[in-house]
């Protein structure tokens, strides 16, 4: 069966992978749609949705929540999607070389990682966004590196577990290359974990930066769904809009991500296929 | 060896591998100290208006903080292990006095969201898992699977809007009410009922975690061979699900609640901001509105503290779920 | 007829259809089997793996993986009682207390976080009103009954801190907890090793005859048919196709079938002697490898664990032999072979082959001699990557070697021919291929090396008994062909006295005994020797494979 056999067995990841599609479009014709920067005073301040021509509403200063949500689209997408990357190739890369030679570089990795699982990885992006100023790439950089640790982890115990399988034994036996035999042996054996956790990595990271915006700690110059949740919660009491729709954005997003993780797990996982 | 002996060994080697975790733990605090722009005579020079240069340099040997990097760093270990975190200049207080002061609202908010979010999550997981691909399944799935989605500021504020501002059933915010003077069981109350909540909101998202994890997990022990063995000895389904495939799925969500600590303290921090709950988290972000980095330190050290030693609670709890604990 | 009477069988299969989920390989796993088992009798079911043995089985004790698999015709009878429509309630009085089961594999069979005590209890508990103290008295007495030594320590122990053996005798305790009227034993002995294996198959006879027990065998093993059988079901597809006495089917078999099977049983009886060169292609002397694990970061409340893998091994291989290692499971005969090939670096000693030391040798120094040795594995499934083409798979080896792109593919296609597969094999992954034809793909990467030595670490022990004939015939003919000197491992001494010209035998890292397959198999000399040979399933019995 072909791959998208496959994944639209599952129905919901079918949902997920639709819903994510509406959210890219948004973010690619926010433009469009929303000429004005959102951070633009479109109208009257606080008038509740469908008034004064604001389809959600606009918040304290008169700015456009639809605007927002669209633009903050591309803010989210940008940031989980940057931050995931960096995170999956770091982690990967130390990952697959610690579960490949083991020893002191393992022991290392370990050590490292388990100190993440330590400290608290949220208050540790706040500290780190806080120290490096608040910006896009802070905010890329802090999300990153309290990621990478979990992909780390995985990889390696995905190469653990393959390097010893006869079939890396035989490459060796013929004296394939060690990074031969990482590259084109294992680790097109371990992309589907990868794939599946970095999917849902992408969701963690939108909540992760949701949640450092609403602290005060985005980009000051960037509009994000997690700011203006944070902006709005002053007038909580007399214009609920402010925050409700943003969220709503959000949690339909971070949903739909992990939909489509999940149907990607079943179609890529041929063990848990045939699990009803 | 028999069992204890073998617990108490186990607990101790965790107790022993933690150590380099805190050590670790330590240098990265300082280093991000040192990170952070500035220092801490900069702040106190700012926060005075005017300082001359000679004045800023001789405040700066009395800190240590002309010394080479490395010396710092042994200063700054000295005055840890000391429990001496530095000054809070905003607050004008010793930072440990202030962490410390914080804990305890913080520890029952954490307490009463790890036995909420474990607690229903193994039931929820198990119900999930008892009817699997029934209604009450799916209801259970769907439930978890939002909660899992959603954002825990965006359900506190939500929450606020119906239970609080509509229905007036819960206090917005606080950890009790102040003018009304409370004391002894009315006071317990009083904070009972400002505590549920931060709780709720916190617990949710965890819960949905620890549901889905129980629910794969009994699905997942259900295939194997010794379950087969049970139904041959003659069990009921029941006995079958509730004791032996109950056990050994619970080991792994046990593990995850030890690693989901130090999310949940990140949670905390969000949580207890929109609820203004006077902890840790309140704090921090206090501190991150005042810069003052120092203090935002303190509190990072501490939480990860507090982490090590709920994982340790944790494992001490393995090790009497899983009789194969390995010593070596 | 009077179905209760004296005479009736104990357990009675009539025209019994098992149902498989739609999408499966067939329709039914099980089609049309009938056959009984009476008092105080061991009946043996034996199949090669697919052959719906032990679904029939699960079928009578009602446990078949619901609902994707469900009896779909038939009647299983049980004292003259319909078990097919039986209550899920009177089931469960019959499961454990009138029929029980043991399984392939104890340590998974067993629940890891319960007590043998608690599990032996439960089922004492669930069938009777005993009270606790004499449940307790009762489970040692079990223990005790299947000769575990010590048993108020095994009834407080965890499956993991016994031998696989004591598991399956804990296992055997549990299933005879309530004297049951029958024993089904799926494929009890499998996963033990010969001499565990001997141990277990003389303890379930000794008690099925002191409890007038019906047994229900299901073994894929002729060795073991040979044993311990009265009478003996062969399965094949999901069919019964020969029923009869043991001496019946082993020794006068009628269907084809199992003509062929009985044909494939390598015999304990050694070939004649092959005239083996004098000249020395590989000495291994001193070898010596260690593991230690444990011990950790701080030492502290750890002894690290050291295990002798190899110690100070001698061997030496001459021009065309093949020379058999033969051991139990950490006998460190595997070890051996990953050292001789360089995949393990042993620490000591030396690995002389044409005059030249590879034990030292570094991974640049090493690779004019690395085509030279080359392995076979044991595992068809894991032994070629999933992701990669059969053709690129033997490919590799000569591109490695330096051969370009077209001369390796040619090598290859003349490789996939040479162990017997067709050309467009090449363009396929391996999972398009059955366990046979994985082994024979394995052995085409090794040949494309061209090498001298072949190290074959056990590569027919998971394959069928058919499918382990060709193989065997398949290694036989290419030694032949190509000269080529062979180190055999195997844990199993039909297989070795058929292949091998001379016998290694190790134990613990040692080699215990070392001589030609003829006079060992005559006269062992060393006690663990004649120890292995003696538990051989089926020893007396001779395969008759001359015979057409």
């Amino acid at each position: 069966m072909s791959f998208w056999q496959l994944y639209r067995r599952n129905k919901s990841a079918v949902f997920g992978l639709i819903i994510l599609c509406l959210v890219f479009i948004m973010a690619m014709f926010a433009g469009i749609v929303f000429e004005d920067d959102p951070f633009t005073l479109a109208g009257k301040p606080m008038s509740a949705p469908g008034t004064n021509g604001f389809l959600l509403g606009s918040d304290t200063l008169g700015r456009d929540v639809a605007a927002g949500i669209a633009y903050g689209a591309r803010t989210s997408l940008l940031i989980a999607g940057l931050a995931t990357a960096v995170a999956v190739f770091v982690g990967a890369v130390l990952g697959g070389l610690a579960g490949y030679y083991g020893g002191w570089v393992d022991d290392i990795l370990m050590r490292v990682t388990e100190m993440f699982q330590t400290i608290p990885s949220f208050v540790f992006a706040i500290l780190l966004v806080a120290i490096m100023k608040p910006s896009i790439q802070s905010i890329i950089i802090a999300i990153a590196v309290v990621s990478w640790p979990a992909v780390a982890r995985l990889v390696r115990g995905e190469f653990i577990s393959l390097r010893n399988r006869e079939f890396i034994q035989a490459c060796h036996t013929v004296g394939m290359s060690d990074i031969r035999i990482m590259v084109k042996e294992i680790l097109p054996n371990c992309l589907s974990p990868i794939i599946v956790a970095g999917s849902l990595m992408v969701a963690t990271a939108i909540l992760i930066e949701s949640g450092l915006s609403f602290l005060g700690l985005g980009d000051p110059n960037i509009i994000s769904w997690g700011f203006q949740i944070g902006a709005g919660r002053t007038v909580l009491r007399s214009a609920w809009w402010v925050c409700t729709f943003p969220g709503v954005a959000i949690l339909l997003t971070v949903l739909a991500i992990n939909l489509v993780g999940e149907g990607l797990n079943d179609a890529l996982n041929p063990r848990l296929r045939t699990r009803t | 060896m028999s069992q204890n002996t073998k617990r108490v060994r186990y607990v101790l080697k965790r107790l022993l591998q933690a150590i380099p975790v805190i050590f670790a733990i330590l240098v990265v605090n300082f280093f991000l100290l040192h990170l952070a722009e500035g220092d801490a005579v900069d702040v106190l020079a700012g926060e005075a208006g005017s300082a001359t240069p000679e004045y800023m340099a001789q405040l700066r040997e009395k800190f240590g903080l002309d010394k080479p990097l490395p010396v710092q760093l042994v200063v700054y270990l000295k005055n840890v292990l000391s429990f001496d975190l530095g000054y809070s200049f905003r607050h004008g207080m010793p930072v440990t006095e202030l962490v410390l002061d914080r804990f305890v609202p913080t520890l029952l908010l954490m307490v009463s969201t790890i036995v909420i979010a474990v607690g229903f999550g193994i039931v929820l997981g198990l119900l999930a898992a008892a009817g699997l691909n029934t209604w009450k399944d799916n209801l259970i799935s769907i439930f978890a699977l939002i909660t899992y989605a959603t954002p825990l500021f965006w359900i506190g504020l939500m929450m606020i809007v119906v239970f609080a501002l509509k229905l007036r059933w819960f206090p917005t915010s606080g950890i009790e009410n102040v003018v009304m003077f409370y004391e002894g069981w009315d006071r317990v109350k009083d904070i009972a009922h400002h505590l549920v909540m931060p709780t709720i909101t916190l617990s949710l998202f965890y819960l949905a975690l620890y549901t889905r994890l129980m629910r794969a997990s009994m699905l997942e022990q259900a295939g194997m061979d010794y379950v087969i063995t049970a139904r041959a000895k003659g069990m009921t389904e029941r006995r079958i699900m509730f004791v032996h495939v109950l056990r050994n799925a619970l080991l792994p969500v046990v593990t995850m609640a030890g690693v989901q600590v130090g999310a949940l303290i990140g949670g905390s921090v969000i949580v207890e901001s929109v609820f203004a709950w006077p902890g840790l988290g309140m704090l921090a972000y206090e501190a991150l509105f005042a810069r003052d980095l120092n203090l935002l330190l303190g509190i990072f050290l501490l939480s990860a503290l507090l982490v090590v030693a709920i994982n340790l609670i944790v494992d001490i709890i393995y090790s009497f779920l899983d009789p194969r604990i390995e010593v070596s | 007829m009077n179905t209760s009477s004296a005479t009736a069988p104990l357990l009675e299969i009539n025209n019994l259809y098992v149902k498989l989920p739609a999408g499966a390989e067939r329709s039914h796993a099980v089609e049309d089997v009938s056959y009984t088992l009476n008092n105080n009798e061991i009946l043996c079911v034996v199949g090669e793996s697919g052959s719906g043995k032990s679904i029939t089985a699960r079928a009578i004790m009602g446990i078949l993986p619901a609902p994707h698999v469900h009896v779909d015709k038939g009647k299983i009878e049980f004292n003259g009682e319909e078990l097919t429509t039986a209550k899920e309630s009177r089931l469960r009085e019959i499961r454990g207390g009138e029929i029980s089961m043991i399984f392939q594999e104890p340590m998974t069979a067993l629940n890891p976080v319960m007590t043998i005590g608690k599990q032996i209890d439960e089922v004492i508990r669930f069938h009777t009103k005993i009270k606790k103290r004499d449940r307790r008295e009762r489970a040692i007495h079990l223990i005790a009954s299947v000769h575990l030594p010590d048993p108020e320590q095994i009834i407080s122990s965890y499956p993991h801190e016994l031998s696989g053996g004591q598991r399956q005798r804990a296992m055997i305790a549990m299933a005879l907890a309530m004297e049951p009227k029958i024993l089904i034993a799926d494929e009890p002995t499998t996963a033990l090793d010969v001499t565990t294996q001997a141990q277990i198959l003389k303890l379930i006879k000794e008690l099925q005859q002191s409890h007038d027990t019906g047994v229900l065998f299901i073994t894929h093993d002729f060795g073991v048919v040979a044993d311990i059988a009265d009478r003996v079901a062969v399965m094949q597809h999901g069919k019964i196709v020969e029923i009869g006495t043991t001496h019946q089917v082993l020794n006068n078999p009628q269907h084809p079938y199992t003509q062929s099977l009985m044909k494939a049983v390598p015999s304990l009886v050694p070939p004649a002697v092959r005239a083996i060169s004098e000249q020395q292609e590989l000495a291994v002397n001193k070898l010596t490898k260690t593991y230690s694990s444990g011990g950790g970061w701080f030492g502290f409340g750890a002894k690290a664990r050291v295990v002798h893998a190899a110690q100070s091994v001698d061997i030496s291989l001459h021009k065309g032999e093949t020379l058999g290692v033969v051991g139990e499971s950490g006998s460190g005969k595997s070890t051996l072979a990953r050292c001789i090939v360089r995949l393990i670096n042993a620490e000591e000693g030396s690995i002389v082959y044409n005059g030249v030391d590879l034990r030292p040798l570094n991974r640049a120094e090493m690779r004019p001699y690395r085509s030279k040795i080359q392995m076979v594995f044991q595992d068809p499934f894991a032994s070629l990557n999933p992701r990669t083409k059969v053709g690129r798979i033997i490919a590799d080896g000569p591109r490695i070697l330096g051969a370009d792109a077209a001369d390796a593919e040619r090598r290859a296609r003349e490789m996939l021919n040479l162990v017997g597969l067709d050309d467009r094999a090449f363009d396929r992954f391996p999972h398009e291929f059955s366990g046979g034809q994985r082994q024979r793909i394995g052995i085409a990467r090794a040949l494309a090396m061209d090498p001298e030595i072949l190290v074959a670490d056990e590569p027919v022990s998971a394959l069928d008994v058919s499918i382990q004939a060709q193989i065997l015939q398949l290694l036989a003919d290419i030694r032949e062909r190509l000269q080529l000197s062979m180190i055999f491992i195997t844990h199993d001494l039909r297989v070795a006295a058929q292949v091998c010209d001379r016998i290694a035998v190790m134990r613990l890292g040692n080699i215990v005994e070392m001589g030609p397959t003829s006079t060992l198999f005559k006269q062992a000399e060393h006690e663990y020797t004649r120890e292995l040979l003696n538990a051989v399933p089926g020893k007396d019995w001779r395969p008759q494979a001359s015979q057409v």
